[in-house]
């Protein structure tokens, strides 16, 4: 059974990781819906969230092709978990003296922004879960979207402590060759 | 102490432990060798092709069981290594590759003999590196030669700018290694481990299939004992091969697409299969959905992607299968399984897979047992891919590890030759015997010229039917006997070999065959035998892509020509 699941993966902010992920993405066949990647709270790693449609099996797999990557941390799938999942889209709608009015009204309803106003467009910023972004898309559509940007799903679970306990940032090797 | 970046490199192979590099000269790269001179204890062997210098280094790695080591220039040098490089990553085997780069300021510019290797090799390296700064030279060679062995060993590419050799910086060889994404699991979840020890006590008809993951490990005691105190039957994959001696009473041979009928016939009848360092391949595993009906599966493997990719797995351990196994025999008692093993014992009588038949005419099979009657057991055996390696596989007894040097994964034609000098390279003292199809053969002909030059002793069967073998046998089994593009012309292989500089000799009648293989292994240096086999000899057994590993082709009789191949099942090959 397909499902959409979120993935988090904290990596290393080195040369090449982003694109060994792609790589991997693409070669073993995983639909990716969406991958968001920035800074996290640790100096010198990258937060990925990745939005994937798959069945259990196949994303258990994802994670585990993913945490084989060298400098790829920690992975999880966090779908099952307590979350705070968020996105933001900046929309340029089309807007006359006749329209802009409606537009505002719909988007303070949305508690969306107004961040730039032109003689015959308006443009709208907006943060929320998909629904919300999905549903002021639908509204502004019959005005006419000349351009939309949407970053993506980043989430992160409700409490708990942090996805990398402090003591655990770095394991140090002495680089013997594994030998029993 | 400041250093060029090739004086660093140098040095950190040094300290690394590396003694041969097999590898080809370039502009991008030829700092390095202005370089090696000064260190006299990296012995450098030139290749005739940067695909034989991968290869070379791979058939070292596993002869010896350290890492093996080559070398090419950037651009052209650096794409021919990528096929030794993917080979060596599909076996999982310890090979080093260093390329040249073009010098910094051309990097992206479309340079004279830039690639971007390090992209090309992403999907085909355990990790890779393209070096900008030589200061952080010497650390990433620390970190390249911890890689490429611990864990699941792979290969690890370093791509290198010319400048960034001829740059100077401090050398500092570090003693420690920063890596927060990569902690390899060594030892067993102990609740998995008991688990595991539960199912194999109480087993009517367990079985175990052991891989190469045994031999990387060097887990043969720990096998062994597990075997015999629990009496348990070991059946091995193409590349676990002499991780179990096959003498040994309860060594059932290998299974599989060529497999013996009778190991996979115990696959099949099995109630718990102890999978130890394998990973289900499709040529080991055939049809996925008729693969062990009857048994819960306990799958021992170092890297946990494995573990459920493929089948689905009862008790999954994680863990270095050296120690895994440890600590699981603590666990398991001494017991009997006499009416299992006097099943096995029956079906191997009336499934005698490796029965030569009668034959006037010269036999393939015929050619490899004599080879393995006169090494008796005592040489290394690289093969090439497709019949010839089918053949060496079926027709030896193996008792040691790493006896059988073969290209599995990727199924790579052409090792044979520069994987066999390798070997012996690495194993001067061992008997090495290539075993090629005439095909594969013509690929790498050109190593001819590194064995004469590095004095290397090789002794060379040439398994010569004229037609690349395996694709033929397809052909007829499945395409009607429509031989497309198989039948295949090659040289006089004994004046080719007699042009490099090595003797040999053709063979065409089986009175000819001893003779001439105790001629190869008197003689001091390398020797090359041309037998002309029977040309249309088929592997058996055989299970037919897309079937189980039950449906097993055990000869010709039983051939049903499919003449339409549209009615092959959806497999893979």
């Amino acid at each position: 059974m397909t499902t959409k699941h979120t993935i988090v993966a904290l990596v290393e902010d080195k040369p090449g990781v982003l694109t060994r992920m792609a790589s991997l993405f693409r070669r073993r066949g995983f639909n990716i819906e969406s991958i968001v990647v920035g800074r996290s709270e640790l100096p010198h790693l990258s937060r990925m969230t990745i939005v994937i449609s798959g069945s259990t099996a196949m994303v258990e797999q994802l994670r585990k092709q993913l945490d084989k990557i060298i400098n790829v941390v920690k992975v999880f799938d966090i779908t099952e978990e307590d979350t705070v999942a968020r996105e933001l889209a900046l929309i340029k709608v089309e807007a006359t003296s006749a329209t802009r009015s409606e537009i505002i009204q719909i988007v303070d309803i949305f508690r969306a922004n107004i961040v730039d106003v032109a003689p015959d467009s308006v443009t709208v910023e907006v943060t929320g879960d998909e629904n919300k972004i999905d549903s002021l898309c639908n509204l502004l559509r019959g005005f006419g979207i000349r351009e939309m940007t949407r970053t993506g799903r980043i989430a992160m679970t409700r409490g708990g402590p942090g996805r990398l306990p402090v003591g655990k940032q770095s394991s140090k090797a002495q680089g013997k060759k594994q030998e029993a | 102490m400041r250093m060029t970046g090739a004086q660093i490199l140098c040095e950190g192979l040094v300290k690394e432990g590396v003694e041969v590099i097999f590898g080809f000269p370039g502009g991008a790269i030829l700092p390095l060798y202005d370089t090696l001179p000064q260190y006299p204890q990296l012995r450098h062997i030139l290749v005739r092709h940067e695909q034989g210098a991968a290869h070379a280094a791979d058939g070292y790695a596993r002869a010896t069981g350290k890492v093996g080591v080559c070398m090419a220039t950037s651009g052209p040098g650096a794409t021919n290594l990528v096929t030794g490089i993917a080979n060596a990553y599909l076996d999982s085997s310890p090979v080093v590759a260093i390329t040249g780069q073009v010098a910094r300021p051309f990097i992206g510019k479309d340079a004279f003999q830039e690639v971007d290797i390090s992209g090309i090799t992403l999907p085909i390296t355990k990790h890779n590196y393209l070096v900008l700064d030589v200061a952080s030279l010497a650390g990433i060679v620390k970190e390249a030669f911890y890689l490429v062995q611990t864990g699941r060993p792979g290969p690890i590419l370093i791509d290198i700018p010319r400048d960034v050799f001829i740059d100077q910086a401090e050398f500092d060889y570090p003693t420690d290694i920063d890596l927060p994404g990569y902690k390899p699991t060594l030892q067993g979840h102990p609740a998995q481990i008991k688990k595991a020890a539960k199912l194999i006590n109480e087993a009517q008809r367990p079985l175990i299939i052991a891989g190469r993951g045994v031999i990387i490990s060097r887990a043969y005691e720990g096998l062994k004992q597990l075997a015999e105190t629990a009496q348990i039957p070991v059946v091995t994959t193409l590349l676990g091969i002499g991780c179990f001696p096959e003498s040994h009473i309860l060594s059932f041979g290998m299974l599989g697409m060529h497999g013996m009928a009778y190991a996979n016939m115990a696959v099949e009848a099995a109630d718990v299969i102890i999978a130890v360092g394998m990973r289900f391949d499709d040529r080991a595993t055939g049809k996925v959905s008729g693969f062990a009906p009857y048994a819960s599966i306990i799958h021992i493997d170092i890297d946990p992607a494995e573990i459920g990719k493929n089948v689905p797995v009862a008790v999954p351990i994680v863990g270095d299968v050296k120690l895994v196994l440890e600590a699981l025999n603590r666990l398991i008692i001494s017991t009997e399984h006499v009416d299992w093993l006097q099943q096995l014992g029956d079906w191997q009588k009336c499934h005698p897979s490796t029965a030569i038949r009668d034959c006037e005419g010269l036999l393939p099979q015929f050619v490899i047992r004599k080879i393995y009657e006169i090494t008796q057991g005592e040489a290394i055996i690289v093969t090439g891919v497709g019949q010839n390696q089918m053949w060496a596989a079926q027709h030896f007894c193996y008792d040691k590890p790493n006896s059988l040097i073969s290209s599995g994964g990727l199924g790579t034609m052409g090792f044979e030759l520069p994987a066999a000098l390798g070997a012996k390279v690495g194993c001067p003292d061992t008997t090495v015997w290539c075993i090629a199809g005439d095909g594969g053969f013509q690929m790498t002909i050109q190593e001819l010229a590194t064995v004469v030059q590095e004095k290397v002793a090789i002794k060379i069967a040439i398994i010569n039917n004229g037609y690349l073998g395996m694709v033929r046998q397809w052909q007829e089994l499945f395409y009607g006997r429509r031989y497309v593009a198989t039948p295949l012309s090659g040289p006089d292989f004994v004046k080719i070999a007699e042009a490099y500089g090595i003797p040999g000799l053709r063979v065409r009648r089986k009175a000819e065959v001893v003779p001439a293989i105790v001629r190869a292994m008197e003689e001091q240096g390398p020797f090359l035998i041309d037998f002309m086999v029977e040309p249309e000899e088929n592997v058996y057994p055989m299970v037919t892509p897309g079937a189980a590993l039950t449906e097993v082709l055990e000869g010709p009789k039983e051939v049903k020509a499919v003449s339409d191949s549209a009615e092959l099942p959806v497999s893979n090959i």
